[in-house]
């Protein structure tokens, strides 16, 4: 048997898809096997992941050829050093959400295990294609089978969540057709599909129509994708409707990953000049992340439920995100590509104490949480954690992404994004500091106890291990990317920065 | 839909054009890779044909001849024979889905007529599941 | 003005299409003519795409006569055939949309299950009242 090295990263894609369609079949035969598998899966996928990045590191960008035909008339996967990135970061936040979610998940969908794992599966492996394609309309079908799935994920909650569902299954549609339309009008003057071909023929054609329509059909559909602001509607209700181990899941991944898309397009696949003098979409898209940053962060003070306060929050990160892209300096883009790891898991790690305390006490209001420090100890903890690196609290990584976004804004000479930046984050410590401080600190006499926890009762009861390790890993890695965060910046971003944003 | 058409002509001539349409489904998968066709078009003619014996004859028909069990199976059946020829090339030396290296007479041609029936057989499964869900439901 | 229309008339087609179904996705209160609005959207597209790969005169993207004995195809001449590629795409992006039709029609009869009705503004009620 003697697989080639270099096809790893294709097993990294095709083993939970084989996974996903053996697990209907295993039901048959054994139920209590379909979990191990899953994790089986989820676990090659993640170390699989590993050995890549650490190829890549080592090596340079690995090419790989679907069928032996070169590009251009063949569909090639490529993962160089920002797609190792994401591949390390999809592959740890699916295994740990993975183990997490056999507690939560039996207990709101018992008997049904293997279709859920099956379609979680299928979601693994849309989000890893995605990053390891480098052709425009392999990522159009991997796009859509990461969608489909999580519209069908997210529907698991029932009820009000099947509504935010179909929300999304409309929006979600818009914004990928649009996407297939931009790639259908590259591919009218271009002929070709493979990114590096594009890159190199589009230069002589910036000045034609059809590609600047094509160009706004793109970044309009993959802002749908990503809920950037004005296009965020159906983020909330599918974040705070989903089962918690699916909003974990979703709000740490796949919007991430359509900002990475953007990212590819607007730097990669077009290049860098494009954006900032052909057309100033990195101006409109600097402002749209702005506004989307204040508001989002607006909204989540404004609201009781703890998931739906994450949504909002969530809209806010993208808006940090895409100011970072927006603002095409190297600075910039290092903050805004480490924020999308920050996030991933800083937001995992938050819907994740969320889903623990729905699972152990049934509250979803942040009125709810008195004494949880108490009775919750080690949840309430991680929540303090990643509540601190969303702030932007030193040694935590969220510190660091954000002096990223500062340091590119001074030097950009934008003065008005750091003072959007300083602002949002003094709200996201407003919306934090009100939860933590409901949970740590009991609230004065006065105020009306809500049913349900009977004053005195502070009996001591914790999720169980399965879903508390995740977490607890979470929490431990976002100190850890605050700490190391010098080396991803140096391994894996800095030399990836496209050379007209390095002056 | 659920229970059987009054009509005796109605269901005859349902019963006969479902084979003939069979038939040509499975021409049409054959055929993919030198007329107009494929695995995904002959997939679904496949599949209308049971939606057609379900529309005359009503569901419970379908599904006598066509249990849960055996749709699921067929559906991950499809998946893996794709996937398998893939994994196949794999382990054989050369990248994925590459037939070239198939110990086949005319490799690429079989190659691709194997993929084609995998994605037939899917194609089917799926359908014809969505299409029983669909008129199952309560 | 006219002859602009008539020239690109399947760029017209598509954009009338995709407004068809954008008015449909935004201003009907019918859950299931949302979805039917979702799918003249995409169809349009993929109409406009597949109309990408006309060329005048041309013939199918098929050739006949095989290989001879050597396992040798004919000399080709690609301007004479149709484009196949824009073809193979839309195949697949046919396949999303029917995928996409199925997850969105069962999501509208767990709707109709939980709540019991199909529209929009009714359904929202329900969800206020009841949640």
């Amino acid at each position: 048997m003697n697989i080639h090295q270099s096809a790893i990263p294709v097993l990294i894609v095709i083993v939970p898809l084989l996974t996903a369609l053996a697990l209907p079949v295993v039901e048959l035969w054994k139920r209590s096997a379909v979990f191990p598998l899953t994790l089986a899966a989820l676990a090659f996928s993640f170390g699989a992941s590993v050995v890549t990045a650490r190829e890549v590191l080592a090596n340079g960008p690995i090419d790989y050829y679907m069928g032996g035909w070169e590009p251009p008339w063949g569909i090639a996967f490529r993962i160089d050093h920002l797609s190792a990135l994401m591949l390390l970061l999809l592959g740890c936040i699916t295994l740990l959400v993975g183990i997490y979610s056999k507690r939560s998940i039996l207990k709101e969908l018992p008997e049904k295990e293997a279709p859920f794992y099956s379609v979680y599966l299928l979601l693994v492996t849309g989000l890893t294609g995605l990053v390891s394609t480098a052709d425009m309309f392999n990522l159009y079908v991997f796009l859509e089978i990461a969608s489909l799935t999580s519209y069908a994920l997210i529907s698991v909650g029932g009820g009000v969540a099947v509504v935010s569902a179909f929300r999304y299954v409309i929006l979600g549609t818009v914004g990928a057709a649009f996407y297939l339309l931009g790639v259908g009008y590259l591919y009218s003057v271009t002929g070709s599909l493979n990114m590096a071909d594009l890159a190199s023929i589009l230069p002589d054609l910036y000045e034609s129509n059809v590609v600047l329509v094509g160009f706004a059909f793109l970044v309009i559909g993959l802002s749908i994708k990503m809920a950037l602001f004005p296009m965020h509607a159906w983020l909330p209700g599918a974040y705070s409707n989903a089962p918690s181990a699916v909003s974990a899941l979703i709000a740490a991944t796949t919007t991430k990953v359509a900002a990475y898309v953007l990212i590819r397009v607007m730097y990669f696949v077009f290049e860098p000049r494009f954006s900032i003098d052909t057309i100033p979409v990195t101006m409109l898209l600097s402002w749209m992340g702005a506004i989307a940053m204040v508001l989002g962060s607006l909204m989540a003070i404004a609201q009781s439920d703890l998931k739906r306060m994450l949504a909002y929050s969530s809209v806010a990160q993208i808006g940090y995100i895409v100011l970072g892209v927006g603002m095409a300096n190297a600075m910039g883009f290092t903050g805004g590509f480490l924020h999308i790891v920050n996030h991933a898991f800083m937001k995992g790690g938050l819907f994740l104490v969320a889903g623990a305390i729905i699972y152990r006490t049934g509250i979803r209001e942040i009125r709810g949480l008195r004494h949880l420090s108490v009775r919750m100890p080690w949840t309430a903890a991680t929540f303090v954690v990643c509540a601190l690196a969303m702030i932007g609290i030193p040694p935590t990584g969220g510190f660091f992404s954000k002096l990223y976004l500062i340091l590119g804004a001074i030097a950009a000479n934008h003065w008005a994004f750091v003072a959007v930046i300083l602002v949002s984050s003094v709200l996201g410590l407003t919306y934090m500091v009100n939860v933590v401080r409901y949970m740590y600190f009991a609230p004065a006499e006065g105020e009306a106890i809500p049913a349900g926890i009977t004053p005195g009762a502070v009996v001591r009861e914790e999720v169980p291990l399965t879903m508390l390790a995740p977490m607890l890993i979470l929490a431990v890695g976002v100190i850890l990317l605050g700490l190391f965060n010098g080396e991803i910046v140096s391994q894996f971003i800095d030399p990836s920065i496209p050379e007209r944003l390095a002056r | 839909m659920n229970a059987a058409h009054e009509s005796l002509v109605i269901r005859t001539i349902c019963r006969l054009v479902a084979v003939f349409t069979q038939l040509f489904g499975l021409y049409v998968i054959m055929h993919g890779h030198s007329s107009p066709g494929g695995g995904f078009q002959g997939g679904v003619i496949l599949a209308s044909s049971f939606i057609l014996l379900a529309v005359s004859d009503g569901i419970g028909e379908v599904q006598r001849r066509f249990s849960l069990k055996a749709l699921t199976i067929l559906t991950s059946a499809g998946v893996f024979l794709y996937a398998g020829i893939g994994v196949v090339c794999l382990l054989l030396g050369a990248n994925f889905l590459d037939y070239g290296i198939l110990p086949l007479p005319e490799p690429r041609s079989l190659g691709m007529l194997g993929i084609e029936i995998g994605v037939g057989v899917t194609v089917m499964a799926a359908t014809v599941s969505i299409f029983r869900d669909l008129m199952l439901f309560e | 003005m006219l002859d602009f229309a008539i020239g690109h008339f399947n760029t017209v087609t598509y954009i009338l299409l995709m407004m068809i179904g954008f008015h449909a996705m935004t201003s009907k209160t019918n859950l299931v003519k949302k979805v039917v609005g979702m799918n003249i959207f995409q169809w349009s597209i993929i109409l406009f795409i597949v109309s990408l790969a006309a060329k005048q005169g041309a013939t199918i993207p098929i050739v006949l006569g095989g290989h001879d004995d050597h396992g040798v195809a004919p000399i080709l001449e690609a301007s004479q055939y149709v484009n196949p590629l824009p073809h193979v795409l839309m195949l697949t992006a046919i396949v999303v949309g029917l995928a996409t039709t199925g997850v969105a029609l069962a999501l509208l009869l767990r709707i109709y299950k939980r709540y019991g009705t199909l529209e929009e503004d009714e359904l929202l009620e329900k969800i206020q009242t009841s949640g």
